[in-house]
């Protein structure tokens, strides 16, 4: 309960980041601020502070205000507001979680019911195809595919997605994880499908689409729904990963991986831009595991879902 | 020069190109204590270890054009004649090296005649003869210098060596005789500015069996003081004593230091900063970061070295496709950016200034003029964002997409952060594609790669206007489809190309007067080409080890690296 009180309190002030920004803070998170100014304790301060020590060298990010209405957690490097960067970078990195765990969990559940269900040639071709995928370390094929479709953009077909949009890595990360869901499923409706009452509902004559619709997905939907949290949370560290590296959510957006990307370069002075965004995944992820973990001890006491992961 | 993270060419007004001319310099007016100072053999010995975040591209050095590796190349190889290796403006002097003496200039300007040192080796063990100089200025050609187009055509025969470089002869150009051990080239115009050309690392002079394309990563034996032993693109490279190498002219190629000099890739600017600070390197060479900035002009203020340079960060815009291809799309652009903003990411006001022209303060020809400022005046005070908005929207361009290639350091990325942000406000739809600096200067030049709009720099060859105007805007320093197209912006203008011509001619004559054209030349450019947004001329910031000493800089070569103590 607490873990999802914790997800729950993630997702609302995250979602709240234009509120925040527009109404609060009064700050453009995804516009450089080079040269503002703002209003500290009866002062005027530049956001940007040069330095005035030594030598002098140097331009330093305003750090944190601890004034929730004003850089409460400081600027980054390109002046902009690092909380409200961190609000609107939560809402991207849980947006391309949670969708990218959307779409792994629904490829994988088609995959993995029509492979374990009908058996035979279809579930030769599921398997390899998730051999192939699985052949694979998931960060190396995350990067190949990103550094490729972030150059191009996707386009099969009637589908155009442009090279820095944020359903690049919504799908490529969703797609990679498939066989990790898929493969437990497909062995899930294997096991069912030798049960008693799927023998009898074949015996009867039921249509196949029938079976699969009354009798397989709802015995199959548990295991699911302990995935799903667990995904998100896989997905989430995934897109930080890669955004971190560069090759996931696309500046001028945020994510929290492209936030402690921006925050690398003043980890000596300004340790809060990248501090900030790593508590926000630890925290997410962490109550995200815990509430998938709950969700597993409710549904299935006696599975073991996550050491197939 | 370029640099991959600096582009280089300093630059400081000194009317070397006259006095080089006529061959009058044998000394060095304006040196101060440099490299070719008293020899101090108790500091020989060490290893010198240089942090680089990435490597500089290729080791050739008939092509690379990095401040990266052309800092390494001053030690390593020789051209006929060289810039006198001494601090101050007497770096800015051509010296003879590998010549006897600075040449003899006859037929009105044309025609040089140089006498070639005996008993000079390479680093192979073999020795240097004319028709090793003889292959070295064919192979320019070969090799597709970026500068054959600009410099090295004015050598007769040379036209005929750019449109069939395979074949290039350069006969009647350069002429050899083993007897007299002299080497004759021969122009088609007189050249105020050929023994500068000469004097950087095109004009080495390599074994006539160095291959006749881009050595890409195998060293090529020089003549220098070091050699190169291994150089790897991924993980570093090793410098180490020539063994055939004996001081002929110490103002030409001094002894040096360390026994070996490593350059290691592979490390963020931040690592590098932390290891020289900890003893684990000797010098960073990438830009530090600029919040790195405050913690080293406090703590390590006595290992940090800061020299003026004539040098530009700029924006080239690329000329021939959309949305640049449009005039007032680019004049918004230079309305629209802040260059106090660019200055405040490279580390603030005491290491930068903004600008408005493409010729650096202090430059033949500087006028201080701002064709695209808030309100009227010479001195930069602002972007007017209102004209650009109305700018892009009169363009008809609002709404297209641009892409930004900048390097992928700190301070460049930075930069090209802002710049998004910048034009995303006046309607465009921009995103940032950061390189690695091993390949981002080439790329940017290659017009297949459809570059629209990239962050580089420029730092002098040699101190002269066209060094600037002429190297980077003038037509024939635009190759299509080539790495080695330096004019990035892709801007041709056949009557500005004119006006250059004629201010090089006059060189010879006026150089006061020249000096004014390349003024006025350097206004029209930005006026009515805009091919540029110029952002600020750099200070150059060298941080290294607490235990190195005898730290020179050199306003042609930067910091001497062969001349640091280790030891």
């Amino acid at each position: 309960m607490g873990a999802l009180v914790v997800v729950a309190f993630m997702v609302t002030a995250c979602l709240l980041a234009p509120v925040y920004a527009h109404q609060i803070a009064h700050e453009d998170p995804f516009s450089s601020n080079l040269l503002g100014r703002i209003r500290l304790n009866g002062r005027m301060v530049s956001v940007l502070q040069a330095n005035t020590q030594g030598a002098g060298y140097g331009v330093t990010p305003i750090g944190p205000t601890w004034h929730f209405t004003n850089y409460f957690l400081g600027a980054d490097n390109q002046g902009r507001d690092v909380f409200a960067r961190f609000l609107y970078g939560g809402r991207a990195s849980l947006l391309i979680g949670s969708v990218s765990a959307v779409i792994c969990c629904a490829v994988a559940t088609v995959m993995g019911l029509a492979g374990g269900y009908f058996g035979g040639a279809i579930d030769w071709v599921v398997s390899r195809l998730f051999d192939i995928v699985w052949a694979f370390p998931i960060y190396l094929l995350a990067i190949s595919l990103s550094v490729i479709l972030l150059t191009s953009g996707v386009n099969i077909g009637p589908l155009h997605i442009g090279p820095g949009s944020m359903m690049v890595p919504i799908l490529i990360i969703g797609a990679i994880f498939v066989p990790y869901v898929g493969r437990p499923l497909r062995g899930i409706v294997l096991s069912l499908k030798e049960r008693e009452f799927i023998q009898a509902a074949i015996g009867s004559g039921a249509s196949d689409w029938h079976i699969l619709s009354r009798e397989v997905f709802p015995n199959v939907a548990p295991s699911i729904i302990v995935f799903f949290p667990l995904m998100v949370a896989f997905d989430m560290l995934t897109e930080s990963s890669l955004s971190f590296l560069g090759i996931g959510v696309q500046p001028p957006n945020a994510s929290w991986g492209t936030i402690i990307q921006d925050g690398l370069g003043l980890l000596y002075t300004r340790p809060w831009v990248a501090i900030a965004p790593g508590l926000g995944i630890v925290i997410t992820a962490g109550a995200l595991n815990v509430f998938g973990d709950g969700l597993r001890d409710a549904f299935d006491p006696k599975a073991k879902l996550r050491g197939s992961i | 020069m370029s640099r991959p993270m600096f582009t280089r060419r300093i630059g400081v007004l000194l009317a070397s190109f006259a006095m080089s001319l006529f061959g009058v310099i044998a000394a060095a007016p304006g040196a101060t204590a440099g490299a070719s100072s008293t020899y101090q053999s108790q500091h020989a010995g060490g290893t010198l270890k240089l942090l680089a975040s990435t490597a500089g591209g290729t080791l050739d050095p008939q092509v690379n054009y990095t401040l990266q590796y052309w800092q390494l190349y001053q030690a390593t190889y020789d051209g006929l004649v060289s810039f006198q290796k001494v601090t101050g403006a007497g770096s800015f002097v051509v010296v003879p090296d590998l010549a006897v003496a600075l040449p003899k200039v006859t037929n009105g300007g044309k025609t040089y005649t140089f006498k070639l040192r005996k008993g000079i080796k390479f680093s192979n063990g073999k020795p240097v003869t004319v028709n090793d100089v003889l292959s070295s200025f064919q192979r320019i050609f070969k090799v597709s210098n970026p500068n054959a187009g600009s410099w090295y055509n004015v050598i007769v025969g040379g036209p005929a060596c750019l449109a069939t470089p395979a074949t290039c002869t350069l006969k009647g150009g350069v002429a050899v005789n083993a007897s007299t051990n002299t080497v004759t080239v021969n122009l088609l115009t007189p050249d105020a500015e050929f023994l500068d050309q000469l004097a950087v690392p095109f004009g080495s002079i390599l074994p006539a069996t160095a291959p006749a394309k881009d050595a890409g990563s195998t060293p090529i034996p020089g003549t220098g003081a070091y050699m190169f032993k291994s150089y790897n693109p991924n993980t570093g490279l090793v410098m180490v004593r020539n063994p055939y190498f004996k001081v002929w002219s110490a103002p030409a190629q001094p002894k040096g230091y360390p026994n070996e000099i490593d350059m290691n890739f592979g490390t963020t600017v931040e690592s590098e900063v932390t290891a020289v600070e900890n003893g684990q390197g000797d010098w960073v060479f990438d830009a530090l970061p600029s919040d790195r900035l405050q913690q080293l002009s406090t703590k390590y203020a006595a290992q940090l070295h800061v020299n003026s340079l004539t040098a530009d960060w700029y924006l080239p815009m690329n000329t021939n496709i959309a949305p640049f291809n449009n005039l007032k799309a680019r004049q918004a652009v230079n309305y629209a950016i802040d260059k106090n903003a660019a200055v405040s990411l490279f580390g603030g006001k005491l290491l930068a200034s903004p600008t408005c022209t493409i010729l650096p303060p202090g430059f033949p020809g500087y006028v201080e003029s701002c064709a695209y400022n808030k309100g009227t005046g010479s001195k930069y005070n602002g972007p007017d964002l209102a004209k650009a908005k109305a700018l892009v929207k009169a363009s008809g361009t609002k709404g297209m997409a641009v892409g930004i290639v900048v390097t992928n350091d700190p301070v460049n990325s930075a930069v090209g952060q802002y710049v998004q942000s910048v034009l995303n406000s006046i309607g465009y739809k921009a995103t940032l594609k950061p390189l690695s600096n091993n390949i981002q200067f080439t790329y940017i030049q290659n017009t297949k790669n459809k570059v629209q709009i990239s962050l580089s720099q420029w730092y002098q060859d040699y101190p002269a206007a066209s060094d600037f105007l002429k190297v980077l805007l003038s037509c024939s320093a635009f190759h299509p489809g080539s790495d080695n197209s330096i004019n990035i912006a892709g801007y041709c203008n056949k009557a500005i190309d004119a006006k250059m011509n004629k201010a090089e001619a006059l060189e010879l004559t006026n150089p006061t007067a020249a000096n004014a054209l390349w003024g006025q030349i350097d206004q029209q450019l930005m006026s009515a080409g805009a091919p540029w947004v110029p952002l600020f001329n750099p200070k150059q910031i060298d941080f290294v080890s607490k235990r190195v000493g005898n730290y020179q800089f050199s306003r042609q070569f930067y910091m001497y690296v062969d001349q640091l103590w280790v030891k």
